[in-house]
């Protein structure tokens, strides 16, 4: 390890960047740096209904103005049996610095396979939700670049979704969504799925109308809620778009779909 | 006094200072190229403008008319490629009127980079000048800075590099104008689809000896897909505190009004284009 803070230019070429490497020795101090993140862009989303929970995301990598791949996918089923995860009923989306989406889905779905075959039965969601925080708090000053989004079904057999910061700050919520789009789609989920700033027309007036309540939505409305959602965000945000990736968890397992998005 | 107004330089330098960053300009990344043919020139741009990783205008004009026979596209910072075109034109045009001659491209190209010479790069405008004059058909870049290029075929912009690859495996001596439209539209689509900073549609002017014609959405591959729901708002949804009634006898004392054939047509004189 030692020979890594030296302090000495990189040798053989390149390091970093084509930009940094000095190409002649410098006189004086110098400083070496080295930024371990990057973003990745794209956008997740997740809504919980009655019985079952939705997560999407849009499977575009970028690195600053360029196309990484097309197709990336942000989401993953965790638990179950063998690498195609069979039977999971748990996914885990994760936005941000792709590689440590990456390590993180392998760290949880790690302990999620040991739990069962430890203790003889699956992890309920609630727990699962409660690891995950663990996990990204034990990186607490070196941590995951990502916003995590979990979804399941609970004891209740109801839909539960649950959102993460990068240092494992969690809860429970209805719906959120998350990544580079976030500040574009979560105030229209607030307003389509929470029914904020609606009221009952004719209920009264000045500060007597009366706010609309919000009820868990049919499958069919939320399915068509997120495809709006990101069909808009790829309209005006650019690191969005190529595919949408959405996963449905029902009692009776996880269906995946495909939908394509626009490719500028 | 002409030029520009520089009173506010030191306050806003305090401010700087202070830790308030600047006001971000738009549509820094983009794709235009250019290319000759036999008889002309054409130039082709993309349509989108971004603000950061916002598209602040998906359906935007980056194709600059300077003299009939004379047009420009523009990347970099919006309203500088919009102004500099612009007093460029004017200052042709009156050149033009004093020498009794067709302005020539040679000459606009200088006037562009002495004005942005000037400017030390200040003035952020990339440019691809293009135009048939007496001379023959000639092409351009120039560089904030204010270098200057003579190619038959160029590209600029952060979709450079995608669109100078499709001209440097396609691009051939002598080509014909449809040949050459096809070539610089195809360029213009590798920087939509490969570059961030691009999108939306392709733009292509073409220039001959006898004409100029701008063709504005040449190609649009990028059309929204109608929306899954409808949002219409129920009648009353929104929450009022107050009410004012202004009647039609009452506004008219101050403002002429129109009756609308339609109630549903909110604006008759110019609708705006929105998505369905």
């Amino acid at each position: 390890m030692a020979s890594v803070f030296t302090g000495a230019p990189p040798q053989g070429g390149p390091g970093y960047s084509f930009k940094q490497t000095p190409t002649v020795a410098l006189s004086g101090e110098r400083q070496h740096s080295f930024y371990p993140y990057t973003d990745n862009g794209g956008s997740t989303l997740g809504i919980s209904g009655a019985d079952f929970t939705i997560l999407a995301g849009d499977t575009r990598s970028t690195h600053g103005y360029n196309i990484n791949t097309r197709y990336a996918p942000k989401l993953f089923k965790i638990g179950g049996e063998g690498p195609e995860n069979k039977g999971s009923r748990i996914v885990l989306s994760v936005v941000g610095f792709a590689a440590d989406g990456d390590a993180l889905k392998e760290r949880l779905d790690t302990i999620v396979k040991m739990y069962k075959y430890q203790h003889g039965k699956s992890i309920t969601v609630a727990a699962c939700a409660q690891r995950l925080s663990h996990i990204l708090y034990n990186k607490r000053f070196f941590p995951y670049y990502v916003h995590a989004i979990l979804g399941g079904i609970d004891e209740d057999g109801k839909g539960a979704l649950y959102s993460y910061d990068p240092v494992g700050s969690y809860e429970r919520e209805q719906c959120r969504a998350a990544g580079a789009a976030a500040s574009l789609i979560m105030p229209f989920l607030d307003n389509q799925v929470n029914l904020k700033n609606q009221y009952e027309p004719g209920s009264g007036t000045g500060h007597d109308l009366q706010a609309k309540l919000a009820q868990p939505l049919p499958r069919k409305d939320v399915e068509d809620l997120v495809r709006d959602a990101f069909t808009s965000a790829v309209e005006r945000h650019i690191e969005v778009g190529d595919g949408l990736q959405m996963m449905i968890i029902t009692k009776d397992g996880i269906e995946e779909t495909f939908t394509p998005l626009k490719k500028d | 006094m002409p030029g520009f107004d520089f009173s506010n330089h030191n306050r806003n330098a305090a401010l700087h200072a202070q830790g308030v960053p600047l006001p971000k300009a738009t549509s820094t990344g983009t794709t235009i190229v250019g290319c000759l043919f036999n008889g002309g020139v054409v130039i082709a741009a993309d349509t989108r403008a971004t603000s950061g990783p916002i598209v602040a205008d998906k359906n935007c004009e980056k194709l600059h008319y300077i003299a009939p026979q004379i047009w420009c596209a523009g990347a970099g910072t919006a309203a500088d490629t919009e102004f500099t075109t612009a007093i460029i034109s004017s200052n042709l045009e009156l050149h033009a009127l004093s020498t009794g001659r067709k302005p020539r491209v040679v000459t606009c190209m200088t006037m562009l980079k002495q004005h942005l010479f000037r400017y030390q790069g200040y003035i952020g405008a990339y440019l691809v000048v293009a135009g048939v004059d007496p001379t023959g058909a000639h092409l351009f870049t120039v560089h904030a800075h204010g270098s200057t290029d003579k190619l038959p075929y160029v590209t600029m912009g952060s979709g450079s590099l995608a669109a100078m690859s499709v001209f440097e495996t396609q691009w051939k001596n002598d080509l014909t104008k449809d040949a050459a439209v096809k070539l610089c539209s195809d360029a213009i689509m590798a920087g939509i689809f490969n570059d961030l900073g691009s999108g939306s549609n392709v733009d292509v002017a073409i220039i001959t000896e006898e004409k100029a014609t701008l063709l504005r959405n040449f190609i649009t591959p990028n059309v929204r897909q109608p929306k899954e729901r409808n949002y219409r708002f129920q009648r009353g949804t929104t929450a009022i505190l107050n009410e004012k009634l202004i009647t039609r006898e009452e506004i008219s004392k101050y403002i002429t009004v129109h009756e609308l054939e339609d109630d549903n047509v909110t604006a008759a004189a110019e609708t705006m284009d929105v998505d369905q």
